[in-house]
């Protein structure tokens, strides 16, 4: 990069992907290329159930995330808060939902 | 007709080799990678024929998302190399969404293929399709139970329901494979069962059958390069190996491992109607560039056989009207726009149609601004164009396409508040309203107790051509 902005997580990662898990859940994983960004992204005081409930606008007690050390995965599941196909479903593979979670900035 | 595998030396007791040729029929795959299969040494092909994932309209009506030419061509294939090589194909949750309708459709389907190329194949079907009543009757027995997040069933729900269905365990495949049959045809199933059931049949155990089958419900999904083609799993008594059918591509301990991941809740447990799957323990080695070894798989027998439920009811009909805006003084004011359009639309609605916002429902999704994540948007500043997407859900599709005609003029003129003259807005086409019809939700994520795996379901055998 050009600029000294810091990376974001879609940068840093080798890829950040988000899906349905069945129609009533959404899962995201975060996979990262190295151990040490691994660490990073595996920090408790990083990514915990509170900053997901705040990306996402949810109760924090919906939320779970698996951290695999072994594939270098953070991986976030949480209901979905629409329901697949409704009026007010703009991502029926919530295919697109990784953004937010690719926008952070590690400090 | 029962062919010598080319691997002689294998015994089919101690090894079973799953084709899975992708990740669901009609997607295709070059033809070579199931010749590739089949010298390889598949003892079945198994195939997965369905999914949720593309929404409740699959279920709710009843209809397929795939066309029946793609279908058929991948059948095509499939049929001439099972009966070339003698073994059994498999395809679960048939339609889309594993319908009774949808069992027929890839069952005719089939027919049709098997007289034209003069195959003698016995071809089963598997109904998994419930009647509200049946499980009305469980449901005040105390057999039906939730999902997260998902609260107690009523009755009211299960009859108000389009279509419901049951997942599948592997017994009922099992029972069919038993019964004679050579194709197996069935309605919705897990998307384990189908490649599970003949190797459980033939004594492989269930921690590293059902994890292969994990791996391999989607075909290439698991290899570094999705795009060429399925896989083949070989289980025996120790664990399972897996390699991709194209010679080119490669499975890594990373991309199979990966794949527990993939449209999965939890990555280390998943629920079958017989147990649990646990893969915390499993261990993934590379035999060389392109194979992966797997052990330490566990499946963990349930107190309790349970059989998931799904089911979709109609919501309503929609009327999609679609209009686009480039002028750059309403896109750096579209949020006034919006709440404008709103404010003037349900006033015209209520005066021309006396109808109160409470009797259909709007959607307006302005799509270059924020349509896909509304408020959880991280990304700001004015867009370039916006698209404009209006969808009316009203009890009937007359009504809906009323409320979204009322709209045309404003979807067409509206200004922003500010601005003392009319413009004209770029609608895409002429009409600019679609009608989408019935539009469904799905409502069950829910579990039926059950005493014998093959209850819920029906098993229809076809007459040999014999």
């Amino acid at each position: 990069m050009t600029d000294d902005r810091r990376p974001t997580l879609g940068e840093m990662a080798l890829e950040v992907r988000s899906k349905n898990a069945g129609p009533f859940w959404v899962t995201m994983e975060l996979f990262m290329r190295t151990p040490e960004d691994y660490a990073i992204v595996a920090d408790e005081d990083f990514i915990n159930e509170e900053v997901v409930a705040r990306l996402y606008d949810l109760d924090p007690a919906t939320i779970q995330i698996f951290r695999i050390p072994s594939l270098n995965v953070v991986k976030i599941s949480f209901p979905r808060p629409v329901a697949q196909g409704s009026l007010r479903d703009r991502d029926i593979h919530a295919g697109q939902h990784h953004v937010p979670l690719a926008a952070l900035v590690p400090a | 007709m029962m062919s010598t595998p080319v691997t002689g030396e294998r015994d089919p007791r101690t090894t079973v080799r799953v084709l899975a040729p992708s990740g669901m029929l009609g997607a295709g795959f070059p033809a070579e990678t199931i010749d590739r299969g089949i010298a390889l040494g598949a003892d079945v092909i198994a195939l997965d024929g369905g999914s949720t994932d593309s929404g409740p309209y699959y279920l709710g009506s009843g209809t397929a998302k795939t066309t029946a030419a793609a279908v058929a061509r991948d059948l095509r294939i499939l049929l001439r190399a099972a009966a070339g090589a003698g073994i059994p194909l498999i395809v679960g949750s048939c339609g889309t969404s594993g319908t009774d309708s949808g069992v027929d459709w890839v069952a005719g389907i089939v027919d049709g293929i098997l007289r034209e190329e003069g195959l003698d194949l016995r071809v089963a079907r598997i109904y998994s399709e419930q009647t509200a009543a049946a499980l009305k009757e469980r449901l005040n027995e105390g057999w039906v139970h939730p999902l997260a997040p998902m609260g107690d069933l009523d009755a009211a729900t299960l009859d108000g329901c389009s279509h419901i269905v049951g997942m599948m365990g592997h017994e009922p495949f099992e029972a069919a494979l038993r019964a004679g049959a050579d194709v197996v045809l069935a309605g919705r199933a897990t998307d384990t069962a189908v490649a599970a059931a003949y190797p459980l049949m033939m004594g492989m155990p269930a921690g590293p059958t059902w994890h292969a089958s994990k791996i391999i419900e989607c075909g290439g999904q698991c290899t570094t390069n999705p795009r060429t083609g399925g896989v083949l799993a070989t289980i025996d008594q120790d664990g399972f190996t897996i390699e991709p059918l194209d010679p080119a591509a490669a499975c890594t301990t990373t991309s199979v491992a990966a794949h527990m991941l993939y449209e999965t809740v939890n990555p280390f447990e998943m629920r079958e109607p017989a147990g649990t799957l646990v893969v915390s323990d499993a261990i993934y080695t590379a035999l060389d560039d392109r194979r992966v070894r797997v052990e330490g798989s566990r499946f963990d027998l349930a107190e309790q056989y349970t059989v998931k439920l799904e089911g979709a009811r109609v919501t309503g009909y929609e009327t999609m009207s679609f209009s686009a805006i480039r002028d750059p003084h309403i896109l750096a004011h579209i949020e006034e726009w919006v709440a404008l359009m709103h404010e003037v639309h349900t006033g015209r609605v209520r005066q021309t149609l006396n109808l109160d916002p409470a009797e259909y429902a709007v959607d307006i999704r302005l799509y270059g601004y924020n349509a896909v994540l509304g408020d959880i948007d991280p990304a700001t500043g004015p867009p370039r164009e916006v698209g404009v997407m209006m969808l009316v859900n009203a009890p009937d599709q007359a009504t809906a396409t009323a409320i979204a005609k009322i709209a045309n003029p404003l979807m067409l003129h509206l200004p922003t508040p500010d601005m003392d003259y009319l413009p004209s807005l770029a609608f895409a086409t002429s009409p600019a309203e679609t009608e989408r019809g019935p539009v469904y939700q799905f409502v069950l994520n829910h579990v039926v107790d059950v005493d014998e795996p093959t209850d819920m379901f029906r098993i229809e055998m076809g007459d040999s051509r014999d």
